[in-house]
């Protein structure tokens, strides 16, 4: 076994040193009863490298893999070019390999990452501190309401229609257990989002409002118009971004008044995987900082006076505090926080908005090619480079047919809304750098002809 | 592991460096030992490290009140720039690559490059998580694939896929007593913890709404079977058992602490984070267990990459099973993998589901290495791997426990762990000294402070890709140590000498904490 560096001679002499016959004898306080004798029946036994790698790339060629075909999925998963040096960094064995840099004296490679990245999402979402990042955008989410709980001491969240569903979803799932009120509703195929909604909402016991920026539907909510109003009411302003990269043409949700700004960081760095790990993005106001959840990176100094980092502010958490933690979590999601820091050190500020433009472009692009197509609406006039349009029918089954032509053409609301029936006909679509004006052709061409012969009657209201 | 520095250590500030500091440089460099400036005073406004075309369009004119006024203030560096930066903030790290990483309850193992390789695949790395099913039939059978195993290798009924982390998985599985409990019409909100507990378990059952108390240990580092029957009631949601425990021991104990649990009406939640000390030797579904998280980046060896991704799926009882959370993978008759979403839960018999923990399907990257991990070493070499881990571990508990206190040692073998404790080393020496001398000595420091109940704890795994050439090594490295401390070396309070930074001052950075840069800093 390639793995295993002890031959038989060293595990004989070991059991010399420790005294015992075999190991069998090491397992004693394992209920003889539970005790297995041998292998596990029916499994397979150790395999080649080869052998392994050769069962592996079959599965992976059972799928249709993004870049091997037009392309325009977004909905909180995000498809961007990622330069070569950074999936080559992330797999230096110094970072890959660490662990939690709790010994800061050999581990200040982690830590100044950290640092950096820490400062790279607070100026990004405009806020006053980051911390060194969640498990991904969803969960994240949730923590920043837990933690308005804990800083309005009022349980009652105002959730915009526009929040990615499955976002609502965690939320839904972990107030059930806290007793939070999570007061939400279905979002409408409308080319303006819920803010008027949000803000009649808003009342005295509302610890936060939780606002996706751009929305799901790709439409761009007034976060300052919603700020005021939560704020006039004693409630904190959750500003919540699945595509970071929007930011580099849209305001920072800090600058417009939002206290808690939460975000899913997959799209700088990291890539689609299937759907994680991804990293959670978490900025706020400084003066929320005892109450935020999540591993924090310090800047110190060292015996003999040289700057230095740490991991700090840890008795907020589960390791010290126990069941007084701010959040039960332990891991952050660190190699993807390296490989967000890196591409956006390789981006810069300029890059990100050079970045944004061009996938601006794009989508207007896509947008005016599928408004072409009889039946097809656009909704909304701001967008940055996710939009929805009604289809004349179920966007699921047209999914299904595009993908049968080869192409992945959007993701439908009935697959993010499966009971929604006034939802069914819209599809999102997403496009980036990485879309050439041929995937734009090709779609448009491919909707078309799925569409063929169909009319714009009997959308559902 | 980690936890709260109990030495009351402070640095000692201006001390004088060791002989060899002496030499000052003008880069402040020194030959291979490399400072490096933060991204922030190296990078310059407008440089960027990626090609990309003009912008052509205009900005859609609905848009053009949502502007951002002026891009973000973030300085870029060029291609080689960023190069260098990261791999020389790189070689600050120490990491298993370069040599032990005894972490107990940690499990620093070997990372195999098979696993990075297979991940990268774009049939698995470059899939949207939305994508139509006919498209990610291959990722759907890797899902199904690894939850196969881990449902065989645990004897248990079926798994969550989804917990991005061990503490996740934690919640997952009293999410799944807590809808339980409800689901019987119940009401029951304590949750029982033995001491020498994660600080993970009692987060997360205050975290999922429950009462926390703690149950005490015996003599012998397990728990008390006695003081936990006799607190068992109707009140009594379950108990959360660390298994193999945090002082390297199995609970000998666990199929009568799970009968005695059930008999109340309660569930066990087991904390997985030791399973690699028993994968392929006992199944703990043979032990009454409901629950249990696997660390797939401890016992299956995808890589912790300086604090995270973890993954947990969790383990579930056929009691459970019904509660669990959405979405899944299952595999039809004829063999296709299908995920069951919000769509058709109720269709699929899943309709009392607590609900959706994360967006998507879970850590589907992790879940590629850990197949892969699983599949090179099978049946055969999974036990090997717990056996090789409690084979090392006993190999350094019985060549250390003459010049340093083992308070479990004369009990009998530990498991994959051995945990001693700074009883016996002089008044001044602390388990801390011991521990930032190891780093002057090249290696990382094992676990210390836990468990708790254990003075002054250093709780040292070693794992099974430790060769005993390398745990030969460290054990010379640690009699070194313990030398030093009782004959009161004065350099040893002051370690270490010899790595990128002294000891840092964790007091100023908590009481007036500097969390991002700022010009002039």
């Amino acid at each position: 076994m390639r793995y295993l560096p002890l031959t038989p001679a060293e595990r004989a002499d070991m059991l010399g040193v420790i005294g015992v016959d075999s190991v069998d004898a090491l397992f004693e306080d394992v209920p003889a009863a539970a005790r297995l004798d041998g292998p596990i029946a029916g499994l397979p036994m150790h395999a080649s490298e080869m052998a392994v790698e050769r069962h592996m790339s079959s599965l992976a060629a059972k799928n249709l893999s993004a870049g091997a075909a037009p392309f325009f999925l977004g909905a909180g998963a995000y498809r961007h070019h990622i330069p070569a040096s950074v999936d080559h960094l992330i797999q230096r064995g110094e970072f890959l390999t660490a662990y939690t840099p709790y010994q800061p004296e050999i581990a200040q490679g982690t830590l100044q990452v950290l640092f950096e990245f820490q400062t790279q999402v607070a100026r990004l979402l405009g806020t006053d501190i980051a911390n060194a990042s969640m498990y991904d955008g969803s969960t994240g989410c949730w923590e920043a309401i837990a933690m308005a709980g804990r800083i309005t001491r009022r349980c009652r969240a105002v959730v915009s229609g526009g929040l990615h569903p499955h976002y609502t979803a965690v939320a839904h799932t972990m107030a059930k257990f806290t007793g939070d009120v999570i007061a939400t509703r279905l979002p409408q195929l409308s080319a303006t989002p819920d803010d008027a909604e949000v803000i009649a909402a808003i009342d005295g016991e509302t610890s936060c409002v939780v606002v996706q920026y751009p929305d799901v539907l790709g439409r761009i909510p007034d976060l300052a118009a919603i700020a005021e109003a939560a704020h006039a009411a004693g409630a904190l302003l959750i500003a919540v971004v699945t595509e970071p990269v929007a930011l580099g043409l849209i305001e920072a949700p800090g600058h417009l008044g939002a206290d808690i700004v939460v975000g899913e960081g997959q799209s700088l760095g990291v890539g689609l995987q299937f759907g994680g790990p991804y990293l959670g993005l978490f900025g706020c106001n400084e003066k929320f900082v005892r109450q935020m959840p999540g591993r924090l990176c310090g800047q110190t100094v060292d015996a003999e006076g040289r700057r230095g980092f740490v991991l700090t502010l840890s008795t907020r958490e589960q390791h010290i505090r126990r069941e007084k933690a701010t959040s039960n979590i332990c891991t952050n999601s660190g190699l993807c926080a390296l490989a967000f820091s890196i591409h956006m050190t390789l981006l810069g500020g300029e890059g990100l908005a050079k970045l944004a433009r061009i996938n601006h472009d794009v989508a207007r692009r896509t947008a005016d090619a599928l408004a072409a197509i009889p039946g097809v609406t656009v909704l909304g006039d701001a967008y940055v480079n996710e939009f929805t349009v009604v289809l004349p029918r179920d966007a699921r089954t047209v999914v299904r047919e595009l993908a049968d032509r080869g192409i992945l053409g959007g993701v439908s609301l009935g697959r993010l809304y499966p009971h929604a029936e006034a939802l069914s006909h819209g599809l999102l679509v997403c496009a980036s750098e990485t879309t050439t004006d041929e995937d734009i052709a090709a779609l448009a061409a491919a909707l078309s002809e799925v569409l063929e012969g169909q009319v714009l009657e009997g959308v559902p209201a | 592991m980690n936890a709260p520095n109990t030495s009351g250590w402070r640095p000692a500030m201006g001390e004088a460096g060791s002989g060899e500091s002496a030499l000052i440089t003008a880069s402040g460099d020194r030959g291979l030992a490399l400072e490096e400036k933060l991204i922030f005073e190296l990078g310059r406004p407008g440089t960027c490290g990626v090609d990309m075309a003009e912008p052509v369009g205009d900005v859609l004119p609905g848009l053009s009140r949502f502007l951002r006024k002026a891009p973000a203030p973030l300085p870029g560096l060029s291609e080689p720039e960023t190069v260098r930066h990261y791999t020389r903030l790189s070689r600050q790290n120490y990491a298993i690559d370069l040599g032990p990483f005894p972490l107990g309850s940690c499990t620093m193992k070997h990372n195999p490059r098979l696993n990075e390789k297979v991940a990268r695949l774009s049939g698995f790395a470059d899939l949207h998580p939305l994508q139509p099913g006919q498209t990610v039939s291959g990722a759907l059978e890797v899902i199904s694939e690894l939850a196969d195993w881990l449902i065989t290798l645990t004897g248990m009924h079926s798994v969550a896929m989804t917990p991005k982390a061990g503490a996740h998985g934690e919640l997952c599985g009293l999410l799944c007593i807590k809808a339980a409990i409800e689901a019987r019409g119940e009401d029951r909100g304590v949750i029982l913890v033995p001491e020498s507990a994660h600080g993970t378990n009692p987060a997360t059952a205050a975290f999922a709404g429950f009462s926390v108390e703690n149950i005490p240990a015996t003599a012998d580092g397990r728990v008390d079977l006695g003081a936990l029957t006799a607190r068992l009631g109707p009140d009594v949601a379950g108990v959360m058992i660390t298994n193999p425990n945090t002082c390297g021991l199995f609970e000998r104990d666990m199929k009568a602490i799970s009968d005695a649990v059930h008999a109340v009406g309660g569930y066990v939640y087991c904390d997985g984070a030791n399973f690699n000390a028993i994968v392929g030797k006992v199944r703990p579904g043979d032990l009454g267990i409901d629950a249990m998280h696997i660390n797939l980046h401890k016992t299956f060896s995808t890589p912790h990459g300086g604090g995270g991704p973890g993954s947990g799926p969790v383990v579930l009882s056929a009691a459970l099973s019904p509660f669990g959370p959405l979405p899944y993978a299952a595999r039809a008759a004829d063999g296709s993998v299908h995920l069951v979403e919000e769509e058709d839960a109720a269709a699929m018999g899943h309709s009392q589901s607590f609900g959706r923990m994360a967006a998507f399907h879970g850590q589907f990257g992790m879940f590629t290495r850990a197949l892969t991990y699983i599949l090179s070493h099978g049946a055969d070499g999974l036990a090997r791997v717990a056996e090789d881990a409690v084979l090392n571990a006993n190999y350094v508990l019985r060549s250390l426990e003459d010049v340093l206190s083992a308070p479990f040692g004369k009990a009998g073998p530990c498991m994959h762990e051995a945990l001693f404790s700074d009883d016996g080393l002089p008044d001044d020496f602390t388990t801390l000294d011991i521990a930032k001398g190891l780093i002057d000595e090249g290696f990382h420091p094992m676990t210390v402070y836990f468990p708790l109940v254990v003075h002054g704890a250093m709780l040292i795994e070693p794992t099974e890709t430790e060769s005993k050439d390398g745990l030969d090594r460290f054990i010379t490295s640690m009699r070194s140590l313990a030398a030093r401390a009782r004959n009161a070396d004065p350099s040893l309070k002051s370690a270490p000498h010899l790595a990128p930074r002294r000891r840092l001052d964790e007091t100023q950075a908590a009481r007036k904490p500097v969390l991002t840069w700022r010009e002039g800093s």
